[in-house]
C-alpha cells in the first residue's frame, strides 16, 4: 500500500473498528454504558445500527465532496460542464434519490418500531416501583410492599470522586425480576433516567409514565435526573443497587420493620425535650432543607430565603407549621406535610427555630404538627 | 425641470443625520441596521456562551450560581435564535431580495421601519429579565429556552419580561414575514417569473410562510404561561385541571418548524454560492425549490419529536417517528444536489465557497445525527442530553450561521463597493471552523455518556469531554473579533470591486443586483429593469 493511500485507509478503518465493538466504546466513554436489561440491549442496538448507517453515509458524502474538490477545480483547468444538470442523471435524480432514501428511513423506521412495542410491553411485573422526582430528590415507594425510599445526592465530602453519582439511600433492586417503574413528579419537570438498566420518561405532575426493567446483572448503577427542574438539577442523581432475590427480600423486611418502630414512635404521644428534638431536627434539615436553605440557615436569596434570624422562624409558631406543611404557593417553597410524618416535621421547625443563634427555646410537638395539618 | 431635477437629487442621497437611520423607509439602510443589530447581539449571545463554557471547565461551582447559569443558557439560545441568526437572515433578505428581483424597494417600507425597530425594544426587555434577579425581582428564569411550565411559573418577573420579548420578537417577525411574501408576490420585474427566482429569494418566501403560521403559536403559549402566572388561570397547572404537557405542544408547534426558519435563508445562500464557484448552473433547481415547500409542509407536522419522552400513544409516537425520518428526504435531496453542482464544475476556493463546502459536510453530518435522534426508542435514551446539544448546535452553527457568514463574505463587495481581504477570510474560516468542531464534536461522546443539558456541575467522568469543548470554544469565540475586523477593514476601504466582484455570479439563476454597480445607488430600479 503506497504511503498516499494508508493515512486515508486508517482514518476509515480506526472509527469502523470501534463501531464494530461495542464493548471497547464503553470502556472508552464514548458510547452509552453497557446494557444490563432487555430493553436497553435492544436500544442499543438499534442505536449502533443507526450509528453505522450514519457513518456510511458521512463516509459517501465525503468522498463525493472530496473527490471533486480534489478533480473539478479551475486551478487544474477543468472546463465546467454547463449541461450537466439537464441530462438523465439531472433529470431523474429528484425522483431516485428520495426513493433511496425512503428505503433506507423505511428500514429505519421498521427496526424501530418493533423495538418500540418491547419498550410497551404490558406483561405483569413481579414489583412496581412509584418514582417521584421533587424538587431535589427522588422518592420510591415499593407498591406491593408499602415501603417508602427518600433519595438525595451524597454529600461531596461523603462521595469523594463519586460526588453528583452517589445517594445517600441507593434504590435497591432485585436482578432477574420484573420491575415496573410508574413515574411522576410533585411539583415541576423531571426525567429519572439510569441508562443501563431503562429508557428515560418524564416525570410530570399530573401524570403517570411507566416503563420496564428486568435487570440482568448485579451491580450498582449510577443515573440522574434528565429534564431540567431548576436550581438542583445538577443534584438529583439516582442510584440503584441491583441484588439477588434473596436478598432482596431479606433487605425489603427490614424495611417493614423499621417503617413500624418510626410509626410507633411517632404516634407515642411522648413529649419531646428540645435537646431530641434538636439532635433529630439537625440531621432531617440537612438531608431535606439545606440544598436550598444552606447548612448555616442562609438561604441563596432572593430565591430561598435565609432562616437564620427570619421573621417566620422566630415568630409566629402557627405561621412557620403552614409554611412548612402547606408550601408557599408561587414561590419554589415545596409542602412538606405530604413527605414527612408529624416527628420529623416537628424536629425540623424546632430545630429552625433553635439554631444559628435563632434560639427562640420553642419545642415544636409532633401533636402540634398533627394540630396544625 | 430645475425644479424635479432638485427633487431627484433630494430623494437620491440619504438624508442628513441620526433621522436617517430612526425614520428610514430605505430597504439597503433598514438591512445594514438589522445586520449591524445582529452583529452585537452575536457578541452578547457568544459572551454568554463563553460563561457557559468557562463554568463547565473544571466540575464544581466557580463563575456562576446554578439559577445563574441556566439564565445564561436560556438567554444564550433566545439571543441566537431571534437576536442573531434571525436578525441576520432579515438584514440579508432586506438588501437582496429587492435587488434580485429588480424593485425598488420593500413592498411595505414603513411597515419594514416598524419591524426593525420593535427588535432594539425587544432586546432591552431581554437584557431587563437578566438583570431584574439582581434587584430584587425573583428568581433568574432558569427553564432553558424552551420555557417549559411548571418551572417557568417558579421564576421571577424576569419571565414576565421575557413574555414581553417573545411578544415583540413575534410581531416583529410576523410584519416582515409579511412585507418580504408581499413583496416577492407583487414587485418581481417584468418577465421575471417564479421560477426563474434565485433559490435566495425562494428560500425566504417559503421562511415567510412559515414564519406567519407559527409566531402566532409562540405567542398564545407565552399568554397562556402569562395568565397561568398572574391571573389564577391554570392552562398549565395539573392541579387546577390544566395540563403541563399542552404548553410543550404549543412551543414544538412553533419551535420546530422554527429550525427551519433559521435554515431556509442559509440553504438559499448555498444555491446562490455553489453555482457561483462551480462555474455552472445549479443542478436540480426545481427540486430544490419543491424540497424546501415540501420540508415547510412536513417541518409543521412532526413537532413532537422533541417531546418522544411525555409518553404519548404507540401510533402517535410512531407517526411522529415516520415523519421526522422522512424529512431526510427533502433535506437529502438539498445537499445531493448542492454535492452535484459542484460536480464537474471548474472551482475556485474563495472563502464564501470554503463555507459552503464545510456546510455541505457538516450539515449532513447534523442530517445523519437527526435520523438517530427520530428513532423514537433510541431518543428515550438520547433525550436531554449533551447529544441533542451537540447534534442542533451542528444543525445550526453550519446550517444557519456559517450560511449567513457566507452570505456576508459573498456580498460585502456588492454591499460596499470594496473587496475584502482573502487571505484574513481563509483565516476566519479555517478558525471557526475548527474551533467550532473542537467544541461539538466531544459532546456527542459526553452526551453517550450520560450527561445531561442544563447543568451547572457534573461528575469527574465528563471532565475531558468539557475541557476539550470549552477550550474549542474559546477558540471558536476568539475568530469572531477578526471578523468584526475584516467587516469593518472592507466598510471602510480597500480593493474596488466590479459589478460583478465573482466571476461565476451570473451563471444559472442569479439575481439582478449584478446589473447594479457596487455599492447601488441609493435608490435603485426606480425603473424596472426587463427579465427575458
Amino acid at each position: 500500500m503506497s504511503n498516499r493511500l494508508r493515512k486515508p485507509c486508517i482514518a476509515f478503518a480506526v472509527p469502523s473498528l470501534l463501531l464494530a465493538s461495542g464493548t471497547a466504546l464503553a470502556e472508552y466513554k464514548l458510547n452509552f454504558p453497557e446494557p444490563v436489561s432487555p430493553v436497553t440491549r435492544e436500544v442499543f442496538d438499534l442505536h449502533m445500527m443507526t450509528a453505522t448507517v450514519a457513518l456510511i453515509i458521512m463516509v459517501l458524502v465525503t468522498i463525493v465532496v472530496g473527490y471533486s474538490i480534489f478533480k473539478f477545480r479551475k486551478s487544474k483547468d477543468y472546463q465546467a460542464d454547463q449541461e450537466f444538470h439537464n441530462g438523465w442523471f439531472g433529470t431523474w435524480s429528484w425522483l431516485f434519490v428520495p426513493a433511496i432514501v425512503l428505503g433506507i428511513d423505511l428500514t429505519i423506521a421498521g427496526s424501530a418500531s418493533s423495538t418500540f412495542d418491547l419498550i410497551e410491553d404490558k406483561t405483569p411485573a413481579d414489583l412496581t416501583v412509584k418514582v417521584t422526582g421533587s424538587q431535589w430528590k427522588w422518592t420510591y415507594e415499593y407498591l406491593e410492599d408499602d415501603v417508602k425510599i427518600v433519595s438525595s445526592l451524597l454529600p461531596k465530602e461523603e462521595a469523594g470522586d463519586g460526588y453528583l453519582r452517589m445517594v445517600d439511600n441507593p434504590l435497591f433492586l432485585p436482578v432477574d425480576r420484573r420491575v415496573r417503574f410508574l413515574h411522576t413528579a410533585t411539583d415541576v419537570l423531571h426525567a429519572w433516567w439510569v441508562p443501563s438498566i431503562a429508557i428515560k420518561k418524564d416525570s410530570i405532575p399530573g401524570y403517570i409514565n411507566e416503563t420496564w426493567t428486568i435487570i440482568e446483572k448485579e451491580g450498582i448503577y449510577h443515573g440522574q435526573c434528565a429534564e431540567n427542574c431548576g436550581t438542583g438539577h445538577a443534584f438529583m442523581p439516582i442510584q440503584v443497587n441491583a441484588i439477588p432475590g434473596d436478598e432482596f427480600d431479606k433487605w425489603m423486611a427490614e424495611q417493614k420493620e423499621v417503617k413500624l418502630a418510626k410509626a410507633a414512635e411517632a404516634a407515642s404521644g411522648k413529649v419531646w425535650k428540645l435537646d431530641e428534638l434538636m439532635a433529630k431536627g439537625e440531621e432531617l434539615y440537612n438531608k431535606n432543607c439545606s440544598a436550598c436553605h444552606k447548612p448555616d440557615g442562609s438561604g441563596i436569596p432572593p430565591v430561598f430565603p435565609a432562616l437564620k434570624g427570619s421573621a417566620i422562624a422566630m415568630g409566629d409558631i402557627s405561621k412557620h407549621l403552614d409554611i412548612v406543611i402547606n408550601g408557599a404557593s408561587g414561590t419554589a417553597m415545596a409542602a412538606w406535610g405530604k413527605q414527612l410524618d408529624d416527628l420529623d416535621l416537628a424536629a425540623i421547625i424546632t430545630y429552625e427555630r433553635n439554631a444559628w443563634d435563632n434560639n427562640t427555646g420553642d419545642a415544636v410537638q409532633p401533636g402540634d404538627v398533627k394540630a396544625a395539618r | 425641470m430645475s425644479s424635479t431635477a432638485t427633487h431627484d437629487d433630494h430623494h437620491n442621497a440619504p438624508p442628513p443625520g441620526i433621522g436617517r437611520w430612526i425614520f428610514s423607509t430605505n430597504h439597503k439602510d433598514i438591512g445594514t441596521m438589522y445586520l449591524i443589530f445582529s452583529l452585537v447581539m452575536l457578541f452578547l449571545g457568544g459572551s454568554m456562551a463563553m460563561l457557559i463554557r468557562a463554568e463547565l471547565y473544571f466540575p464544581g461551582l466557580q463563575f456562576l450560581e446554578p439559577d445563574l447559569f441556566n439564565n445564561m443558557v436560556t438567554t444564550h439560545a433566545i439571543i441566537m435564535v431571534f437576536g442573531v441568526v434571525m436578525p441576520a437572515a432579515a438584514g440579508m433578505a432586506n438588501w437582496m431580495i429587492p435587488l434580485q428581483i429588480g424593485a425598488p424597494d420593500m413592498a411595505l417600507p414603513r411597515l419594514n421601519n416598524l419591524s426593525f425597530w420593535l427588535l432594539p425594544a425587544a432586546a432591552t426587555l431581554l437584557i431587563l429579565s437578566i438583570i431584574v434577579p439582581f434587584f430584587g425581582g425573583g428568581a433568574p428564569v432558569n427553564t432553558g429556552w424552551t420555557l417549559y411550565p411548571p418551572l417557568s411559573i417558579q421564576a421571577g418577573m424576569g419571565m414576565d419580561l421575557l413574555i414581553f420579548t417573545l411578544h415583540l420578537l413575534g410581531i416583529s417577525s410576523i410584519l416582515a414575514a409579511i412585507n418580504i411574501v408581499t413583496t416577492i408576490l407583487n414587485m418581481r420585474a417584468p418577465g421575471l417569473t417564479m421560477m426563474k427566482l434565485p433559490l435566495f429569494v425562494w428560500a425566504w418566501f417559503f421562511t415567510a410562510i412559515l414564519l406567519i403560521m407559527i409566531m402566532p403559536a409562540l405567542a398564545g403559549g407565552v399568554t397562556m404561561l402569562l395568565f397561568d402566572r398572574h391571573f389564577g388561570t391554570s392552562f398549565f397547572d395539573a392541579a387546577g385541571g390544566g395540563d403541563p404537557v399542552l404548553f410543550q405542544h404549543l412551543f414544538w408547534f412553533f419551535g420546530h418548524p422554527e429550525v427551519y426558519v433559521l435554515l431556509l435563508p442559509s440553504i438559499g445562500v448555498l444555491g446562490i454560492i455553489v453555482p457561483t464557484f462551480a462555474r455552472k448552473p445549479l443542478f436540480g433547481y426545481k427540486s430544490l425549490v419543491w424540497g424546501m415547500g415540501v420540508l415547510l409542509v412536513l417541518g409543521m407536522v412532526v413537532w413532537a419529536h422533541h417531546q418522544y419522552t411525555i409518553g404519548m400513544s404507540v401510533a402517535a409516537t410512531n407517526y411522529f417517528m415516520i415523519g421526522t425520518i422522512l424529512i431526510s428526504i427533502p433535506v437529502g435531496l438539498m445537499l445531493f444536489n448542492f454535492m452535484f453542482t459542484m460536480w464537474r464544475g471548474a472551482m475556485t476556493f474563495e472563502t464564501p465557497m470554503l463555507f459552503a463546502i464545510s456546510i455541505i459536510l457538516m450539515f449532513s453530518f447534523a442530517g445523519t445525527t437527526g435520523v438517530m435522534l427520530a428513532v423514537v426508542p433510541a431518543d428515550l435514551q438520547y433525550h436531554d442530553t449533551y447529544f441533542v446539544v451537540a447534534h442542533f448546535h451542528y444543525a445550526l452553527i453550519p446550517g444557519a450561521l456559517f450560511g449567513l457568514y457566507a452570505g456576508v463574505f459573498y456580498w460585502l463587495p456588492k454591499w460596499t463597493g470594496h473587496m475584502y481581504n482573502e487571505t484574513l477570510g481563509k483565516i476566519f474560516f479555517w478558525w471557526t471552523t475548527i474551533g467550532f468542531n473542537l467544541t461539538f464534536f466531544p459532546q456527542h461522546f459526553s452526551g453517550l455518556a450520560g450527561m445531561p443539558r442544563r447543568i451547572v456541575d457534573y461528575s469527574v467522568q465528563f471532565v475531558e469531554f468539557n475541557q476539550i469543548s470549552s477550550i474549542g470554544a474559546f477558540i471558536f469565540g476568539l475568530s469572531h473579533l477578526l471578523f468584526v475586523y475584516i467587516i469593518i477593514q472592507t466598510v471602510r476601504g480597500g480593493p474596488k470591486a466590479g459589478d460583478k466582484p465573482w466571476e461565476g455570479s451570473q451563471i444559472g439563476t442569479p439575481g439582478l443586483e449584478w446589473t447594479l454597480p457596487s455599492p447601488p445607488p441609493f435608490h435603485s430600479f426606480q425603473t424596472p429593469p426587463t427579465v427575458k
